[in-house]
Formats: structure tokens, sequence, C-alpha cells
């Protein structure tokens, strides 16, 4: 296949996206004075887009609702926000902010989300599901053991996608564009008829799954076709490309509502065609924005049906559209291009918003008018969030890679990962202080720990009894893991995106850990201080007296930071011993998400002195008000977390008040970004930036209508401030905000 | 009155704030010494006053803080040492500046200018690269009324000495409406200093009241009660007025 005027290379016979960027980029060094508005258009549709999810959120947070159609890539007519203003078209349905059943994950979750609004399913779709099919929710439950369901149901395991769709996976969307369908399915009809005997169960799988994969993307050409786009065909031009990239993606999100589903690394790929039209006289820098910034128009208008159980653990109606920015190739260029930029920019053209979840790809090496523009965004914006690109370039092997869901590495088109959610640490040390058994239920989890008799506790007893309910916990996780992972292939295969990934990728899940900060403080109030652990009659403990002073995970204190590095690598290590379905490779993550309330709200008193209820700190991040040594002691805290043991992503929410990071605009932006070469030259990989007074929090929750597109860094990625429930509003209120007065 | 014992390889610190932005150039680590002689009206940290306390750090504790800072630095921050007035313990900073210096840590003091003996002009000549001399008042009676210490000229030699090393001085003014922040005191200021060539700036720190609640946790009486913060003008005006006698003028 050859197409002008791009240079050829191995990406011309076979499909290799990363190779055609390497042989087609135009790096930019330059400033951010090129960037313009948004066109009239474009204005107009956002105007509509504004008006629209105002309805939404007074509508109880649905403004519509199809209970008539299961949604698949081809399902639904053309829809539009305002037809002739549209330079990018393609709606999930054919309405705006309409949401759709996708009952194969499971459909009471669908019945459940859906009288909440005071519908039903439609009679004929009920019955179906009731009686003749079946979705990966009844069939994990017809496999999960009274064990697991134990675990969780007292909050041990807990947000586990088990009965809502696991996503995480990220289809290469610019295939589409490149190749267009046909070139990919010829592709994927080679791969099949290379995949044979003898039919072992692997065997006999793979070939189903990528037979349905063609089928994908048959669809995906149907789809293309309601709005009078063929693409069979490679793009020709940059609209195209920008159009086709959409396409492959929208038929991903009608197909799935996976919670986290991952745009991947399309700036710099969607550049070259604009940097080609910008070239030949086609168009100019207005129509270049006006693609990206409809383009992110339509991402933010992405929508799932969820039910409200769902919020507790992912407030504020996330969909994660993670759009990975920046970073360097291996030879040593940027892969920072124009676009990189142009996407940026559509926070100013369109304001601030948590979606796409844009994604900052952070290197020493990038030029330093990018860095202080990304300086820029994130401090008019607190939109975007920033990860370590020397970091996982080096260590995972790839310099091609989107962030699946909020944190994660995943090398684009080459290997997928498998969504693990979390277990609760801080309930697991409370195992190993009372003999096994839940700290608020009595009901024993974990044999053979022996209770903690004396008055006070001690260091070593309560680490080998930790370290024997760790690797229990993980038993059961990992059980649980591999029946989610078995039954999402079987009921809820996500071909669409794997119709975009070549044919058997290397696979790792991603098992997670919430609490590490009150583990670490813990342990380190038990070793440097005296713990006298209040028991109720049944021996379980309910209170902690403190006697002397220890230190805190979040001081740049080794003492306790290294008590916190080590929890991460003893778990870590316990999940490796154990195998996984489709030999997945393990690895872990220190994210939370928001379950950090919900987390707390399930876990007892611990022996740091937080007590009974209180929310956990988000991801890696120190407790509320006990890093007193100032951001940056505790950003190299969470820095000595090792990428290694926790490959799946360490997340660190940073808020700062404005003021605090320097006196004007030109010493906030340098600031911010000595700040962001700091922490990642220390191998830290993730972090959230807030730029905020707290008084704008405080007044939001007063005025949320004043508030719409107030944005806010949770823990890996962004909300509306004003979507997140009271309790919420007020945690994120309580953390630290870095002030230095 | 008693002078603090300053070990050889002792600081005696109030509190370490790892993420100064408002203290130097960049981003800096800065060590709030213990201990002041004068007590101004408007202190903002009052608890670092009293000249007995503070906690006592050993020297390599805190340089290697500051080696642990040190990629966060970028190109313009390093430490400095504020308080109190660091100059008090002037003979244990040389070896800590010392140090910093053999770590290429930007070293930075902010002080009062009232401490100028042989030890303080080694630290200065040596091992300082940058000093942020607070000027408090042009007059006599203004600085008395202010500090609570008599002879503003201390200040002024200081700021000589300085000038005469030929390194880099920031000089630092607190606003306050009708007590520092008046035309004829800011004109005052900027003809004193504006032959001067080692000055890169001025900064003006807006007086604000953020303090009031450390004088009352220590039993004082915050006098200053009746000053007000100044209006956004007024601060214009101030910037207006040193902008003809200095080459950047900030406002922090």
């Amino acid at each position: 296949m050859e197409v002008k005027p791009f240079v050829n290379g191995i990406w011309t016979d076979r499909v290799d996206v990363r190779n055609f960027v390497i042989n087609n980029i135009t790096p930019y060094y330059g400033t951010h004075h090129f960037l313009v508005g948004p066109s009239k258009r474009t204005q107009k549709l956002w105007d509509i887009c504004k008006e629209a999810t105002k309805e939404e959120r007074k509508n109880n947070g649905v403004r519509a609702v199809d209970t008539e159609t299961i949604s698949t890539i081809s399902a639904f007519s053309a829809g539009y926000i305002d037809k002739e203003n549209e330079v990018i078209v393609g709606l999930q349905t054919d309405e705006l902010l309409k949401r759709t059943m996708k009952p194969f994950g499971g459909f009471k979750v669908v019945q459940k989300a859906l009288s909440e609004h005071g519908v039903k399913p439609n009679k004929a779709i009920t019955e179906l599901f009731s009686k003749y099919v079946k979705t990966h929710n009844d069939g994990v439950f017809d496999a999960y053991t009274n064990e697991i369901k134990k675990y969780r149901s007292l909050g041990f395991l807990t947000g586990l996608p088990d009965n809502y769709a696991r996503g995480r996976i990220i289809g290469d969307y610019r295939r589409v564009a490149l190749y267009g369908v046909e070139f990919l399915i010829k592709a994927k009809k080679v791969d099949l008829n290379n995949i044979q005997g003898p039919m072992t169960d692997a065997v006999i799988r793979l070939r189903e799954e990528v037979s349905e994969q063609i089928k994908a993307l048959k669809e995906i050409i149907e789809l293309g076709a309601k709005y009078n786009l063929d693409l069979s065909r490679p793009a020709e031009n940059a609209k195209e490309a920008v159009q086709w990239t959409y396409m492959a993606y929208l038929a991903a999100v009608k197909e799935q509502d996976g919670a986290a589903m991952s745009l991947g690394n399309v700036s710099t790929f969607l550049d070259i065609y604009i940097e080609n039209d910008l070239q030949e006289g086609l168009i100019t820098e207005v129509e270049a924005q006006e693609y990206i910034d409809q383009f992110v128009m339509k991402l933010r208008m992405v929508r799932h049906l969820r039910m409200g159980a769902y919020d507790e653990i992912f407030a504020g109606d996330p969909t994660w559209v993670t759009e990975a920015i920046g970073g360097m190739f291996e030879d040593g260029r940027t892969k920072v291009s124009k676009t990189s930029f142009r996407f940026l920019n559509t926070l100013y053209n369109l304001g601030p918003s948590p979606e796409p979840n844009m994604t900052v790809l952070w290197s020493e090496d990038l030029p330093q008018n990018f860095k202080d523009y990304c300086a820029k965004v994130a401090i008019d914006t607190s939109s975007i969030q920033f990860e370590n690109d020397a970091l996982m370039r080096t260590s995972r092997g790839t310099d091609d890679y989107g962030i699946a869901c909020c944190v994660s590495h995943q090398a684009l088109g080459k290997s997928i990962q498998f969504f693990g959610a979390r277990t609760n640490l801080a309930k697991t040390l409370l195992l190993a202080i009372n003999g096994g058994r839940c700290e608020i239920t009595g009901t024993k989890m974990v044999d053979g720990i022996a209770p903690c008799d004396g008055e006070y506790l001690d260091f070593d007893t309560v680490m080998a009894n930790f370290k024997t309910a760790m690797k229990q916990v993980a038993r059961v996780y990992n059980d649980s893991m591999n029946i989610i992972h078995y039954m999402h292939d079987k009921y809820y295969y996500e071909k669409a995106q794997m119709a975009l990934i070549d044919t058997n990728p290397s696979i790792n899940i991603a098992y997670g850990i919430a609490g590490l900060s009150i583990v670490a403080d813990s342990l380190s109030a038990i070793k440097y201080a005296k713990v006298k652990p209040i028991r109720n009659e049944e021996g379980l403990t309910v209170d902690f007296k403190i006697e002397g002073e220890f230190p805190c995970y979040g001081n740049d204190d080794d003492r306790v930071d290294l008590l916190a590095a080590k929890a991460v690598a003893d778990f870590n290590n316990e999940l490796k011993q154990l195998d996984v379905y489709k030999n997945a490779e393990p690895t872990m993550s220190v994210l939370t998400i928001t379950s950090n309330v919900a987390y707390g709200k399930k876990t007892g008193a611990t022996p740091d002195g937080r007590a009974k209820g209180v929310p956990f700190a988000p991801g890696a991040n120190p407790m509320h008000g006990r890093d007193s040594h100032g951001a940056i002691a505790s950003l190299n805290s969470v820095a000595k977390i090792n990428y290694s043991d926790s490959q799946d992503g360490i997340s660190n929410t940073f808020s700062i008040v404005p003021k605090s990071l320097g006196a004007n605009e030109g010493d906030r932006i340098e600031n911010l970004a000595s700040i962001l070469d700091g922490y990642f030259s220390r191998n830290a990989q993730h972090i959230n930036v807030n730029v905020l007074n707290k008084e704008t929090l405080l007044d939001a929750m007063e005025h949320p209508e004043e508030y719409p597109q107030l944005t806010i860094r949770v823990s890996g990625y962004a909300v509306n401030f004003v979507r997140l429930t009271k309790e919420q509003q007020l945690e994120v209120i309580t953390r630290s905000f870095h002030e230095s007065m | 009155m008693e002078i603090i014992k300053t070990e050889d390889n002792i600081l005696h610190v109030h509190s370490v704030e790892s993420f100064g932005t408002h203290d130097g150039p960049g981003v800096r680590m800065v060590v709030f010494l213990q201990g002041c002689k004068l007590k101004c009206l408007y202190c903002h940290n009052p608890d670092t006053i009293d000249t007995h306390g503070g906690k006592a750090y050993p020297i390599e504790e805190l340089v290697q803080m500051a080696i642990k800072e040190k990629p966060y630095f970028g190109k313009k921050g390093g430490v400095t040492v504020s308080g109190g007035e660091p100059l008090l313990q002037s003979k244990a900073l040389i070896p800590f500046f010392k140090r910093l210096k053999e770590e290429g840590i930007h070293t930075n003091i902010d002080t009062n200018g009232r401490i100028l003996n042989h030890f303080t002009e080694q630290l200065l000549d040596n091992y300082t690269d940058l000093v942020m001399l607070d000027i408090k008042h042009m007059t006599e009676a203004g600085y008395e009324t202010l500090t609570g210490a008599k002879n503003k000229e201390t200040t002024f030699n200081f700021a000589k000495y300085r000038e005469a090393s030929g390194k880099p001085m920031w000089l630092r003014y607190v606003l306050i409406p009708e007590i520092t922040n008046k035309p004829e005191l800011l004109h005052a200021m900027g003809e004193y200093f504006k032959e001067y060539k080692t000055i890169e700036k001025i900064e003006l720190q807006p007086y604000h009241k953020l303090g009031i609640h450390k004088w009352e946790a220590l039993g004082w009486d915050y006098q200053l009660k009746e000053a007000r913060e100044n209006t956004e003008e007024e601060i214009d005006a101030a910037v207006l007025v040193l902008q003809h006698y200095f080459k950047e003028v900030k406002v922090n």
C-alpha cells in the first residue's frame, strides 16, 4: 500500500502506526503563539453542548436515555449536534447526550440504572436477557466462590469490574485513518488463517476472537456509511484523518461502556496530516484548530448509562477518554508537534473540562516552550495530569504508548490490560491486628493469624501477621480476577477495540491497592511510638491510643517512607506469585479513583490515629494535613515508591494555591515546570496538578450554577467539581492544599 | 542580653519549608532560623523572634535535605536562610553555605542587615550568592517605631558593604499604607540606592494581617491592629514611583 505524500517505511506494507509517525513527524519547538481561538461554527456547537449539559445536570444527570435498542457499533442512525456547523461528525446515538443500554456487561445493572431514572428496558429485551441471554455479570457470579463474595461484600476487595465493563483496553484508533478498514480486515483474515491447531482452549478462543474482530471491522464500515463516510479506505486529508480516528473511537464507545475508554496517543499522528494540508495550502490554522476543537467536543459528549452506586467509586460520571500528549522517541527526538499544543488549546477554546483526560508525557528533554505551555495550562485550568515519560519509555520497552484509564502505561496496538480495581490494604493491615478477622463484623477472613494480645502492638509481630494477611488477600484477589476476565472475554468481548490491536497481544493485569498512606503511618506509629489497641468485648479493635511521636509519610523521612515502599513491594510480590488467566503479567497500581471516600467508610479505626469511617487519602498521597514540611518533601516521599513494584501506576494528586506557586504568572509557570522536572527526576511516575483556592471550591459548593466547567483533578482523572456529591466535595476540600506563607 | 550559642555544626532552626517560592529566585528550600533582635510591629513570624529555643539541626542534616531537593531547584532555585534573623548565626552559616556551594546549590540570605562582623563578612564574600536586604524605614524615627531598635544606618552600611563586593543584592520593603507606603519615603529610598550597581530588584511585600493570630498565640499585643492592607491602586502607585529608580520592581 502506498499513501502519498508520506515517507514510506515498514508501515507501508504492514500495520505499524509508530513507524508511520517516526517517519513523518514534524517536531515542534516553538511557542504557543501560533494558536488560534475557536471558529464561529465551533462556538455555535459548543453553546448547544453547554445548554445540553446544563439540562443534563438539572435532570438528575441524564438528559435522555434509549430503552429500545441494544447499543452496538452500527446501532442508531446518524446523530448531529447541529449538522451545518459540524466539521467532524458522529454521536453515540441519534441524539446528543442520549445514553444507551449496553446490557452484555450485566442486565440487572442496566435495569437498575434505568429504574433510577423512572424507565424500564423494552419488554422484548427484558425477556431476552431474563431468559435466554447470559451476561458477564451472570457468568462471574456463577463462578464466584463464597470466599470471594465475602471479601467483596466486606470491602476488602472493592470496585471489581464484575457488574460493569472492565474497560482499560485502548484500540489503536489511528489504524482506521492510516490504513482504512478494508486493509485491516485483510490483515486480520491472514492472522485468522495462521491460527492453527492443535486446538487447545487458547487456540480455539483466539480463533473465535479474531472472527469477532473481523465482524466488528465490517460494522465500523457500516457506521461510517451512516454518516456518508467511506471508512473502508484510508483517510486522504487532515479532516478525514481526524474524522476516521474519531469514528474508530466512536465504534468502541457505542459497543462498550468500560469504566475507562482511553483514546491513546493520537495528537501527533493527526499532526502529520494537518501539517501536510497546511504545507499544501489546503487549510489554514483556523481549520486545523477547528478539527481538533470539534473532535475534542465530541469526546466531551461521550456518555454511558450508569447506576447511582457506581458513583461511589467513579465519581462525577467520568469516561476516561485519556489522551497522552508529548513525550520523546527512543531516538531522542521529541513527539511534541503543533497538534500537541492544539489539543491543550481546546481547554481555552472550549473552556476547562475533565474529558478528554489530557495527560502530558513529561520528560526533562521536552522542548522548553512546550513545558512552559503545559505548566500554564495546568495553572489556568487544573485539567491536565503529568506522567514520567522517561521512566515508562525506558522501563516498559516502547515509546508508542497511551495511558489506560488514569495512569497506566499501555503500548498502543501491541498490548492490553485487564483492569483489576483494588484491594483495601488498610483493612488488610487490620486483619493482622485482629487475628485475621474483619475489624467491623468479626468475620474470620484469614486463618493462621494469632491475636495480638499485648498491651501495646509489637512491630515485628504485626509485620509477620501482615505478611500472612497479604498472602491470603492476594490469593482471593487473584481468584476473583481470573473469573472476571474469563467471563468478560466470554460474554462481553471488546471486539471493536481488539480489532484495532495486534492479534494475540501481550496482557498485563492491573491489580491495585488503596490506603497506602494509612498503612505506612500505622506501621510507623507502631514502630516509633507506642500504640495501644482499644478492643470491644469481641476483641476487635475500635480505637488506638498512641503514646509518643512518629514520623508521617509525606515529609521526606526515610523511616516511614521506606515502610510505604516496602508495603507496596511486599504486596506486589505476593501477587506476582499467582498465575493469571491468559498468562497475563501481574502489575499493580497505587490508585484509588474516588473510592477513597467509600473505602474510608468501610474501614475501622487504624493505628495511625485515623478514626473509623474517615476517608483515605487518594492514591499514593500522604494523609491529609500530615505532610507538614511543604510540597517538595511531600513529593519526595511519594517518589520513593518504586515504579518497578507498581508498574500500573502510582498516583499523586497535588493541590496548591496559586499564590504559593509564585508571585506572578511567569514565576508560577517557571516554578511548576521546575517541580515537574524535579519530581520526575526522582523517578516518580504520575502527578495531578490543581492550582486552585479553597475559597473557589467553597463558593462552587454554594453556587454550582456559576461553575459549570470548574474542573479539578482527583486520583488519576478530573471531574466537574459540581458533579461530585457533597461528601466527595468536602473530602476534596479537606485535602492538603500546599500553602507557603 | 544573651546571645545564641552557636556550636560549630549546629543551626537553631524554627522550621524548614521545602517549597519556598517567595524567598528568592525560583523554587527554594527555606530554612527559618530562630531568633531576632528586632521586634517589627508587622512581623508575620513572631514565633521566630525569641532567641532561645528552636530546634538544633546538625548542618549536615540540612545539607542532605537540600541535596534531596536539588532536582526541583531548576536553573534558579536553591536554599534561602531566613528567620528570625539568620545573621545572628553567621558563624555556623559559614560551614553550612560552604557545603551548599560544594554541592552546587545557590545560596541566599534574607536579612535585616543589622550584623556586620568578620563572620558575616566571610559568609557574604565567600559563600552567599544573593542577599535580600530588608529596608524597614527611611527615617530614624520610623525605623525605631517599626522595629523597636535604633540606628537605621547599620542596615545602610550593610548595603554599602555588599555593594562594594560587587555581588548581587535584592531589596525588600514592606508596604504599609501611611506608614511606609508614602511617596516621599519611596522617593527617598530610590534616591538613596539609585547609584547602586548590585541591586537587581526591589521586592514589595504588601502588608497583610495573616500573622496576627501568631501574636495572639504568643500572648503578645499586636500593635499594628489599626493598620490596613493596601488597595491595588496604592500598590500600583508605589510600583510606579520605584520604577524610576530600580531595574525591576516586583510585588510579592
